[in-house]
C-alpha cells in the first residue's frame, strides 16, 4: 500500500516534471518559426487599438479569438463580415447603437481611434487559429 | 474554536457573504438584460455588470479562503496568530481595494482583460495586501508547535496563488501573448493552486467531521493534489487550442485536460469514503452536507462538464459560446463556493458558541441553492448547445440566434431566484449565529 512519503514524492515529482514541460512548450510556442500571428504586422496603430479594446472592456460583451462574454457578436472576423465603413459608423456614432434591441454603449470614438481599432481588428483577422477561423465566422467565409 | 485569534476569520466570512449577495445582484442584472430588460444600461451596461459579477466572485472566494486560513492555521499550528491587529488591517485593506475596483468599473476604470479587470494601480495594492496576509500565515505556521500536511498544502496553495498573479501583470503588445499569459493566472488558479486550497480545507474538515486518522487523510490529500498538478498544469493547453498559438497544444492540452476530471473524481471518492470510514459522527450536519456536497458537485461541474467541452474536436465548436458559462457556473459553485460555505458552516458555531448544527432553514439553503444552480447550469447548457448549432452549423447571425435562445434565459432567471433564496437563507442562518465571542472558547472546552 502507498505510504505518505510515496504520495508526497508523487505530488512533488509530478508537479516538477509537468511544470518543466509546460515552460519548455511555452518557449517553443513563442519561438519565431512557430509564430502564427504575423507578429511583424503589429504596428503602433494595432497596439493603440488593443489599448482602446482593453480600456473600454469590449471583451465584457463581445468575444475575440473566442474569448469574452457572449453577449455581443464575435469580432475575430468582423472586418470580413462587416467591412470598414459599417464598423467605423458603429464606433464613431454619438447615439446609442441598438441592433436587434440589444444596446451597445455609444463610445463616440474619434476618427483616429476608430482607425486604430480597425487596424487591431485587421491584424486579429489574419491570425492562424488552427481551423477555428473557419468555424467562428461562417458568415464571413460565405462572403468569399 | 481553540484560539482567540481565530475570531478574525468571522469578519472575513462576513465580508464574503456581503460580496456574494452583490455578485448575485449583478448576475440578475445580466440575466434580465439578456431577456431584453436592460433599463439599467445607462448606469450599469452589460460589460460593467459582467466585470463586477466575476470579480466579486474572485474577491468573495479569496476572502473566504483567507478566513479559512485564519481559522485553520492557528488550530493546525497550535498557537495564536502572530498578530490579530495586522490581520484586521489586512481585512480592511482587502475590502477597500475590492470595493474601489468594483466602483471604478462603473466609471470605465478597468483593464478589459477577462477576469483580470482590476486596474494596474490597484494591482500593486492587491500584491501588498496578499503579501501581508501570507506573512501572517507563514509566521504563524513556522512559529507553531507543529507543521501538518493540511496546513502546508493550504499555505502552499495560497502562496502559489499569489505568485501566479504576477504573469497577469506583464504588459504585451500582442493580444495572443496577452491572452496566453492571462491564462497562466486564471487557469493555473482555478484548475491548479486553488484546488490545493480546496484540498487543504477539505482535509481539515474531514479530519474534524469524520474522526478518520490524520495520517490516512493527509496521504490521500497528497495523491489528490498530485493528480491536480499532473493534469492541470499541462491542461492549461485547452485554452490555447484556438487563440493563435502552435498546434502542439491541441495534443498536449487534449490529453492532459482529459485527465483533469480524475483529480476531482479522486476528491469525491476520498470525501465519501472518509465519511463512511469515520467512526465519529460530528453533530454539525450542515458542515457535513456542504463538505460532501462540495466534493461531489465539483466532480460534476468542474470534472464532467469541463470534460464535455475540453477535447479539441468539441471545443472548436463550443469555444466562445454559452457552453463555457454552463461549465463555469457549476464548477465554481461546487469546487470553491461550496467549500467556503462548508468551512463557514463548520467554523461559525465554534466561533460564536451557538450550536445551530441542523436547522430546517439551513437544510433549505443547501437544497435550494444546489437545485437552483443545477437548473441554471442546464439553462446555460441548452442555450449554449442551441447557439453552437444555429450559429456555427446553420450559419445564422449572432443576434438572430440570441433571439431564438432567449427563452432559456427566462429559465435561467427562475432557477437563479431559487438559488438566491437558498443563499439568502444561508445568510439568515449566518446572521442568527451572532458575533464571535471569547466565551465560545469555554463552550468548546466543555
Amino acid at each position: 500500500m502507498l505510504s505518505k512519503k510515496q504520495a508526497r514524492a508523487f505530488f512533488l515529482g509530478g508537479t516538477l516534471v509537468t511544470f518543466l514541460i509546460f515552460i519548455g512548450l511555452t518557449i517553443y510556442s513563442f519561438s519565431k518559426p512557430q509564430d502564427q500571428t504575423n507578429a511583424e504586422n503589429i504596428t503602433e496603430a494595432v497596439v493603440r487599438g488593443k489599448d482602446l479594446w482593453e480600456a473600454n472592456n469590449c471583451m465584457g460583451c463581445h468575444t475575440i479569438l473566442g474569448e469574452g462574454a457572449y453577449y455581443a457578436p464575435e469580432l475575430t472576423k468582423v472586418m470580413e463580415r462587416r467591412g470598414e465603413g459599417y464598423i467605423k459608423a458603429v464606433l464613431m456614432t454619438p447615439n446609442a447603437w441598438n441592433p436587434n434591441g440589444r444596446k451597445m454603449v455609444a463610445y463616440g470614438f474619434s476618427e483616429q481611434e476608430a482607425k486604430d481599432l480597425i487596424a487591431f481588428f485587421e491584424w486579429i483577422g489574419e491570425i492562424d487559429l488552427n481551423g477555428f477561423d473557419r468555424v467562428v465566422s461562417p458568415l464571413a467565409k460565405d462572403k468569399d | 474554536m481553540k484560539y482567540k485569534s481565530q475570531k478574525v476569520a468571522y469578519w472575513f466570512f462576513a465580508l464574503s457573504m456581503l460580496l456574494l449577495v452583490l455578485q448575485i445582484t449583478y448576475g440578475f442584472i445580466m440575466g434580465f438584460a439578456r431577456l431584453g430588460y436592460d433599463g439599467l444600461h445607462d448606469f450599469i451596461p452589460f460589460n460593467t455588470a459582467r466585470a463586477v459579477h466575476t470579480n466579486l466572485l474572485v474577491v468573495w472566494l479569496l476572502s473566504g479562503f483567507m478566513g479559512a486560513a485564519y481559522y485553520i492555521i492557528p488550530e493546525e499550528a497550535q498557537r495564536e496568530l502572530v498578530s490579530v491587529k495586522l490581520a484586521y488591517v489586512q481585512l480592511i485593506s482587502l475590502a477597500v481595494v475590492g470595493v474601489t475596483a468594483i466602483v471604478g468599473y462603473h466609471f470605465n476604470w478597468w483593464e478589459g482583460r477577462k477576469f483580470l479587470e482590476i486596474p494596474r494601480q490597484l494591482d500593486y495594492l492587491v500584491v501588498v495586501n496578499v503579501l501581508l496576509f501570507l506573512a501572517l500565515i507563514l509566521a504563524t505556521l513556522f512559529k507553531g508547535k507543529r507543521k501538518t500536511t493540511t496546513a502546508l498544502v493550504l499555505t502552499m496553495g495560497l502562496l502559489f496563488a499569489a505568485l501566479l498573479y504576477i504573469p497577469g501583470m506583464l504588459p504585451f503588445d500582442s493580444q495572443v501573448t496577452d491572452s496566453f499569459f492571462r491564462w497562466w493566472v486564471v487557469h493555473l488558479w482555478v484548475e491548479g493552486v486553488w484546488e490545493l486550497i480546496m484540498g487543504g480545507i477539505l482535509a481539515f474538515l474531514l479530519i474534524k467531521l469524520t474522526g478518520v486518522d490524520r495520517e490516512v487523510i493527509e496521504k490521500w490529500l497528497y495523491v489528490i493534489v498530485g493528480l491536480t498538478f499532473l493534469s492541470g498544469i499541462l491542461g492549461t493547453g485547452h485554452h490555447y487550442y484556438y487563440i493563435g498559438v502552435n498546434k502542439i497544444w491541441l495534443i498536449v492540452g487534449g490529453i492532459f485536460s482529459a485527465l483533469e476530471p480524475l483529480a476531482f473524481l479522486a476528491m469525491a471518492l476520498f470525501a465519501v469514503n472518509m465519511y463512511r470510514k469515520g467512526e465519529k459522527k460530528h453533530p454539525n450536519k450542515m458542515a457535513l452536507f456542504w463538505t460532501l456536497g462540495s466534493a461531489i458537485v465539483s466532480f460534476v461541474g468542474a470534472g464532467l462538464l469541463g470534460f464535455a467541452h475540453t477535447l479539441p474536436q468539441t471545443n472548436i465548436y463550443t469555444h466562445g459560446t454559452l457552453v463555457t458559462a454552463m461549465h463555469g457556473h457549476l464548477a465554481f459553485w461546487g469546487a470553491y463556493a461550496m467549500i467556503v460555505l462548508a468551512i463557514i458552516s463548520y467554523a461559525l458555531p465554534n466561533l460564536t458558541g451557538r450550536k445551530f448544527y441542523d436547522k430546517p432553514l439551513g437544510r433549505f439553503s443547501f437544497w435550494a441553492s444546489n437545485i437552483g444552480m443545477v437548473g441554471m447550469t442546464v439553462a446555460f447548457g441548452v442555450a449554449g448547445v442551441a447557439q453552437v448549432y444555429l450559429e456555427r452549423k446553420f450559419k445564422m447571425d449572432f443576434m438572430e440566434v440570441q433571439d431564438e435562445i432567449s427563452i432559456h434565459f427566462l429559465v435561467l432567471v427562475l432557477c437563479a431566484s431559487l438559488f438566491a433564496s437558498g443563499i439568502i437563507s444561508y445568510i439568515i442562518e449566518f446572521w442568527k449565529h451572532g458575533k464571535p465571542t471569547d466565551e465560545a472558547l469555554e463552550v468548546q472546552l466543555k
